[in-house]
């Protein structure tokens, strides 16, 4: 088995692959990533679908520590997205030392924003385009809440961006770029490493200060309508994977978090609109 | 080979100072299913903070899922109570209901109970009424559990999401060993709630029965410990839980099982055990223990020809060869 | 037609948390959360502990709270049903 570690905020993984090159791609991706803090806290595996996919129209399944039983094998060429997948996995079935929130994230002066909803690149592509826009990213896929300090904990993992919006990021440097991954489950993506601070300052925690609910639309108009505390709560419980693992600390954690902190739901057309729409509504929160 | 590293951390803790590469061992723990009580077992070790982070982890999901488990056979004695049938809490939920040291951060799964057989027909209306459905849809299968196996085709609550299991014995029909359910029922312990659970010397035969006459050993290290941490309880209580468990052995017909049960829970896990009881060391007990700790560091399992032929067994000590050619075509074709 | 007895579990095993007009309630035995809208919430407190047909229910509950609906009863009823499926309250 090849072996590859990685620590990506509090969590570190030690992923295992029968193929030495999904490992190569994915060390290229995370380059400037701190070492990880053994023990990890999770071990993904890439296998062989059956014996012979080893070598024979190679494909791989994707398992771990945990695992679901009954899921579709991914072609080699996809082995970087198992590898986030994995991950990903991993993260929704175990973690347990954090409540994970479905959310993107972004903080500035210490105080953060988080964009929930469905999944779609929407609010992975906005979270992204802030953090080139002056705001620190802390994570687009899930957003960690400390139980005891309910400050918001970075999960700063590579972005997957869908090939229409990299032209949002023509202006990255391609070192920050993955290799262009056809025939996923979301059509054609890459994966955007964060930028150096998003890097360097993983580990700062920050307080939340606004829950929106992002709805990008070509033909919507720019619209902000707040979201009852009792609706964010419903939908943030319905979109953590591990609320009920965590028991009452859960819920002491996520009812503080929904009664101090206002939500929003946003509407806009274009990338521009989004920034300004978050931009504004954070200052409101001063 | 990171499930006997698993095995010694559990029966001596101690040990833990010398663990180099906790990584193998929590994701081997995690494997079998005992990350939990591994974690339990190590509280108050002096160890390295992050290691003692992941254990905290780990017994956090393990309470939840305690809590969880508790709850779903509360649910079940709400749904049978007005039935006024006995219902008695089989394996982890039992031990968790009992306050049991096997419940100690058992990870469990499923809810098992035993009713009477005759009781079947109402148990499987009310629980119907109460939110219950139905699993499996292929009326083979139905037909297969119904008719030979030892239980209901499984149950799965529409809201909670979370199984249960109706047996009316604690092997399958089929099997060979024939165990006395009405004695099972006749000598089953009352919680005090409405609820029963089975003798200790009954609890001790249905793990080791559990553990190799009804499967192919997967999770048998998990199984292994409870029967060790059952063992150590029942019989710190005074009484002759030897003698008891001895008579209960042999009404049931599971002697052996028992016998190589106490023998490879006291080579793994150096469980006092009644030497009469234990028997003889056999030449298969090896065979058994190798199965038991094949699972590598990465959580593979090893071992692959072993652990096939551990799986043939358990179809064949379940089912006459004949229903077995046709079962296993009849799973191939699907 | 007085109906069942209900009882709810007594206020150490719930936790609850106002959220505009509704609560939060964290079951303890059971581990789940619900969110309840009235009068589903002062039902619960009514029966804390103490078993309730659905008559007495009504009256403790006209005498604590303020019931303003002719339709209080089949109300009263229909919540009852609601929060036994749930769990959060049992026959007595």
């Amino acid at each position: 088995m090849h072996r590859l570690e990685l620590r990506i905020g509090p969590v570190s993984f030690r992923i295992g692959s029968a193929w030495q090159r999904p490992l190569d791609q994915l060390r290229r991706l995370y380059a400037g990533y701190p070492p990880a803090e053994t023990p990890c806290d999770f071990t993904v595996r890439l296998e062989p679908a059956r014996p012979w996919r080893r070598f024979v129209r190679p494909s791989l399944t994707i398992t771990g520590d945990y695992w679901l039983p009954d899921t579709a094998p991914l072609p080699l060429s996809l082995g970087l997205l198992a590898a986030e997948m994995g991950m990903n996995l991993q993260m929704a079935l175990g973690q347990r030392r954090y409540l994970l929130l479905h959310a993107a994230a972004v903080e500035r002066e210490g105080r953060a924003v988080l964009m929930t909803g469905l999944s779609g690149a929407g609010k992975s592509t906005l979270a992204a385009l802030l953090g080139e826009r002056g705001w620190r990213f802390m994570g687009d896929e899930f957003a960690l809440l400390g139980l005891d300090d309910g400050l918001l904990h970075a999960f700063p993992r590579a972005v997957s961006l869908k090939n229409e919006a990299l032209p949002l990021f023509a202006g990255v440097v391609a070192e920050r770029l993955g290799p262009l991954l056809e025939g996923t489950p979301k059509g054609t993506i890459r994966h955007l490493r964060p930028d150096r601070e998003a890097i360097m300052r993983m580990d700062e925690p920050a307080r939340p200060v606004l829950i929106l609910f992002p709805r990008f639309g070509a033909d919507l108009a720019s619209a902000v309508r707040p979201v009852g505390a009792a609706e964010v709560f419903v939908r943030l419980t319905q979109a953590s994977t591990n609320y009920v693992a965590l028991a009452e600390r859960g819920f002491a954690a996520l009812t503080g978090l929904v009664t101090a902190v206002p939500g929003r739901a946003i509407d806009y057309a274009n990338g521009g609109e989004a920034v300004a729409l978050v931009e504004t509504l954070w200052e409101e929160t001063r | 080979m990171s499930a006997a590293a698993v095995a010694r951390l559990l029966a001596d803790p101690g040990s833990a100072a010398e663990v180099k590469d906790w990584t193998s061992i929590l994701a081997a723990a995690r494997a079998e299913s005992l990350a939990g009580s591994l974690a339990f077992r190590l509280k108050g070790m002096t160890l390295p903070e992050k290691v003692e982070l992941l254990l905290e982890d780990a017994r956090t999901g393990a309470e939840a899922g305690r809590t969880q488990a508790l709850w779903e056979a509360e649910m079940a004695r709400r749904a049978l109570a007005p039935l006024g049938v006995p219902v008695i809490l089989l394996k982890g939920t039992a031990y968790a209901a009992a306050g049991l040291e096997a419940a100690t951060g058992r990870s469990i799964g499923d809810l098992d109970i035993l009713v009477p057989r005759e009781a079947l027909p109402d148990v499987e209306r009310a629980l119907l009424a109460d939110g219950w459905e139905w699993v499996k849809e292929d009326p083979y299968d139905d037909l297969y559990y119904r008719q030979w196996m030892h239980e209901l085709p499984p149950l799965i609550h529409s809201t909670r999401d979370r199984m249960i299991d109706v047996h009316h014995t604690i092997l399958p029909l089929t099997a060979r060993p024939k165990p006395d359910a009405e004695a099972l029922l006749l000598a089953s312990i009352p919680l005090g709630d409405g609820l029963q659970i089975l003798h200790p010397a009954d609890m001790v035969v249905h793990a080791a029965a559990h553990l190799f006459a009804d499967g192919d050993l997967a999770g048998g290290l998990r199984n292994l410990w409870d029967i060790d941490r059952l063992l150590r309880e029942f019989s710190s209580r005074g009484y002759e839980f030897t003698v008891e468990l001895r008579e209960r052995a042999w009404e049931h017909q599971l002697e052996p099982a028992v016998a190589r049960a106490l023998r490879l829970a006291r080579a793994l896990y150096g469980t006092p055990v009644d030497h009469a009881l234990a028997g003889r060391r056999q030449a298969t007990d090896s065979l058994f223990l190798r199965r038991l700790v094949a699972r590598d560091g990465w959580g593979r399992p090893t071992r692959r020809g072993l652990r096939f032929a551990f799986y043939l067994r358990s179809h064949w000590l379940r089912m006459p060869p004949l229903m077995l050619a046709r079962h296993l075509w009849r799973k191939a074709r699907r | 037609m007085a109906g069942p007895r209900f009882v709810a579990d007594p206020p150490e095993a719930v936790r609850t948390v106002a959220i505009e007009t509704l609560t939060a309630l964290y079951h303890r035995p059971s581990g789940t959360t619900h969110i309840l809208a009235p009068p589903a919430p002062q039902i619960l407190e009514a029966l804390a502990g103490r078993p309730g047909d659905a008559d007495a229910l009504l009256r403790r509950m006209e005498e604590r709270f303020d019931l303003a609906s002719d339709d209080a009863p089949n109300a009263v009823a229909a919540r009852l049903a609601e929060l036994e499926a749930a769990g959060l309250v049992r026959r007595a």
